[in-house]
């Protein structure tokens, strides 16, 4: 199947070529970081997390979202998924790819990355998140590929593979929960040390990654004529919204625990993060509010039946619930589990334009990673005749 | 496994003896097995370090003992926010955060107290580092392999104290040349550090570079022996920690 990367319209390999350039170019910024070291970003002593770490997070989430179509699909024989399924598991890889790239950029010295593997530790969290992380990458390249196989020999997918999907699906969670624990382990980090952290990154990446996925399928849909189906969309969209709900109901519990119980370690970091600290206003505090708006905004367009259907409106949604779960997941989380610091005192923390470089290198690749898998997947649909309208 | 590692230092020592010397065959034989502590060590089970801050007046008396730390460890002087501390001093609110009593004397409103790191029993910091670069000696010491550290920095989301930090640029741009210890290894940028409550020291049979030049004012010695100073001063002296609540059990303790 991959010789179809090869025929593909001027378009194509323009996008190709566009995200190569941008590959080049923040491989060359990269390069200043490995020889002048994490100077070039804006983590500091106090804030030694930032921009990368909280991308790597995102992307957990977005990797594991792809299990709100497989499991439709599979355990309630929902057929209406199937034909968007291999999308959504592409879109998974490409995801595990860029979690992994996101730590690589991060870590000091990332030659010795391997010592993860070379010096096994079970008592670090970050041991099972690579774990779980690999694990999770080669289920669904082995189930992606072999049940496109199938579709491609318009045969049904052999009888062994179903066991490595229900296993997908357990293992979709499993990555998230890891990635939470990360966080909510550390004693001393009054924003992470909360019990709801891996339930809520669940609900944000269920209703964020799903999205995104629409998102791209309404361009692709633009560009290819591939129609996931309108049934699919729909569904999907009732799932995101549900998601949504819970997402922003888990935040608001927070909200109460903090408040009520008036302990000031649980409420220092969410009145940093929408107040800021002595008068002083960070820049995250205007993000959090955009965050808050746009959240609501997107409820009040997906809860109502004919808001949510209208077909035109529905991309402005889901466009406003992605860069409000993005803001809180890929920027509140960070800044707010380390501001205030272990000395209940306030270090500025801004990305630098080189780690920003960097970091958007990384999309880059996972554009690449994703573009490539779904012209695989977009040659074979319109082989097998699942491609168009009421095929 | 931590026997090996504790001879990261001795095996660094000797490799770079090997490396320039072209004896590297017969070096290697020679570190493999355990290692054994010297005659002259200074030995404990459990390392503790009880800082009377009585006898400190102002920040300036606390600077011969910042400046023996940071000469014995080649620690850089980077300015801003990246920067490297084994051993400094803030205010008492910063220091013990879980006080939160506005009406207190001037002395400690105003005053200045030492931090570093605090040599948990049960360490945030080793019990989340992936790689066991991060880990608890026998003694009590958390101590560094700074040659297996991969910079995930995950220790320092996860130490309390904030006692841990990174190397953001290169270390050895920042230190005086010739080294100020050229018995200590200098570090590598990408890498994680903080105090070692001086382990290089005792196995020499050196008491810590900072209690040494505190005259008294610092007590040093086994948490575990109850006719040892940190003991009598314990049993004699109201003393506190920083943050208790959290169960980490730390070994600095502050006579107040």
């Amino acid at each position: 199947m991959v010789e179809r990367l090869l025929t593909g319209s001027k378009r194509y390999y323009m996008w190709l070529g566009f995200l190569c350039l941008l590959i080049l170019a923040s491989f060359c910024v990269y390069w200043t970081q490995l020889t002048e070291g994490l100077g070039v970003t804006g983590m500091n002593r106090d804030v030694s997390w930032g921009l990368y770490i909280s991308q790597f997070t995102y992307f957990v989430g977005v990797a594991a979202s792809a299990v709100m179509l497989v499991l439709p699909a599979y355990f309630h024989h929902y057929k209406k998924f199937k034909r968007m399924i291999i999308f959504g598991e592409f879109m998974a890889i490409a995801a595990v790819v860029m979690c992994a790239l996101f730590i690589v950029v991060d870590l000091g010295q990332p030659q010795r990355a391997m010592n993860v593997m070379l010096h096994p530790t079970p008592n670090s969290v970050m041991f099972y998140d690579m774990i779980v992380l690999i694990g999770y990458l080669c289920l669904n390249l082995v189930i992606g590929w072999v049940t496109l196989e199938a579709e491609r020999l318009d045969m049904d997918p052999p009888k062994w593979i179903k066991f490595f999907i229900y296993l997908s699906v357990i293992w979709a969670f499993s990555i998230h929960t890891v990635t939470a624990f990360l966080y909510a382990g550390i004693p001393g980090r009054h924003y992470w040390l909360t019990a709801i952290m891996a339930a809520r990154f669940l609900s944000s990446a269920f209703c964020s990654g799903p999205a995104i996925l629409l998102l791209l399928m309404f361009v692709l849909k633009r560009l290819t004529g591939f129609n996931p189906g309108e049934e699919a969309v729909k569904t999907l969209t009732k799932i995101i919204t549900y998601a949504m709900c819970i997402n922003v109901f888990f935040y608001c519990l927070e909200l109460f625990t903090a408040f009520y119980s008036n302990i000031p370690g649980h409420m220092e970091p969410l009145i940093f993060l929408f107040a800021g600290h002595g008068g002083h206003v960070a820049w995250v505090t205007y993000w959090m509010w955009a965050a808050v708006i746009l959240a609501f905004a997107s409820l009040a367009m997906l809860i109502p039946p004919s808001l949510r259907d209208n077909m035109k409106l529905l991309p402005y949604a889901l466009g406003m619930l992605v860069l409000a779960s993005w803001i809180d997941k890929g920027l509140g989380l960070l800044v707010g589990g380390f501001t205030p610091n272990m000395f209940e005192a306030v270090t500025p923390y801004v990305p630098t334009f080189r780690e920003i470089m960097v970091a958007l290198g990384v999309y880059a690749i996972g554009a690449l990673v994703l573009s490539l898998l779904w012209k695989i997947a977009l040659d074979v649909k319109k082989g097998s005749g699942h491609f168009g309208e009421g095929e | 496994m931590n026997n090996s590692r504790r001879t990261f230092l001795k095996v660094a020592g000797v490799s770079a003896f090997a490396l320039t010397t072209g004896v590297a065959g017969a070096a290697q034989a020679k570190i493999i097995g355990t290692y054994e502590q010297g005659d002259k060590a200074l030995k404990a089970k459990r390392w503790a370090m009880v800082i009377d801050t009585r006898k400190f007046t102002s920040a300036d008396d606390y600077k011969p003992l910042i400046d023996a730390c940071h000469k014995a460890h080649n620690v850089p002087a980077i300015p801003g926010n990246q920067e490297i501390k084994w051993m400094w001093l803030d205010h008492y609110d910063r220091v013990f955060t879980d006080d939160m009593n506005a009406n207190l004397p001037d002395k400690f409103k105003k005053g200045m107290f030492p931090l570093l790191c605090n040599h948990c029993t049960n360490p945030p910091c080793v019990r989340v580092c992936p790689t066991g670069a991060t880990y608890k000696m026998h003694d009590g010491i958390i101590a560094m392999d700074y040659h297996r550290c991969i910079g995930c920095r995950f220790c320092m989301a996860g130490c309390p104290y904030g006692a841990r930090s990174f190397n953001f640029v290169d270390p050895r741009k920042f230190i005086a040349d010739p080294v100020p210890n050229p018995e200590y290894p200098t570090r590598m940028i990408g890498v994680v550090e903080k105090c070692t409550f001086c382990a290089e020291r005792l196995a020499k049979g050196l008491r810590p570079a900072c209690v040494e030049a505190a005259n008294g004012a610092v007590m040093f010695g086994d948490l575990d022996d109850p006719n040892s100073d940190v003991r009598k001063a314990l049993a004699e002296n109201f003393s506190i920690r920083r943050k208790p609540s959290l169960g980490t059990q730390p070994g600095v303790y502050y006579l107040i």
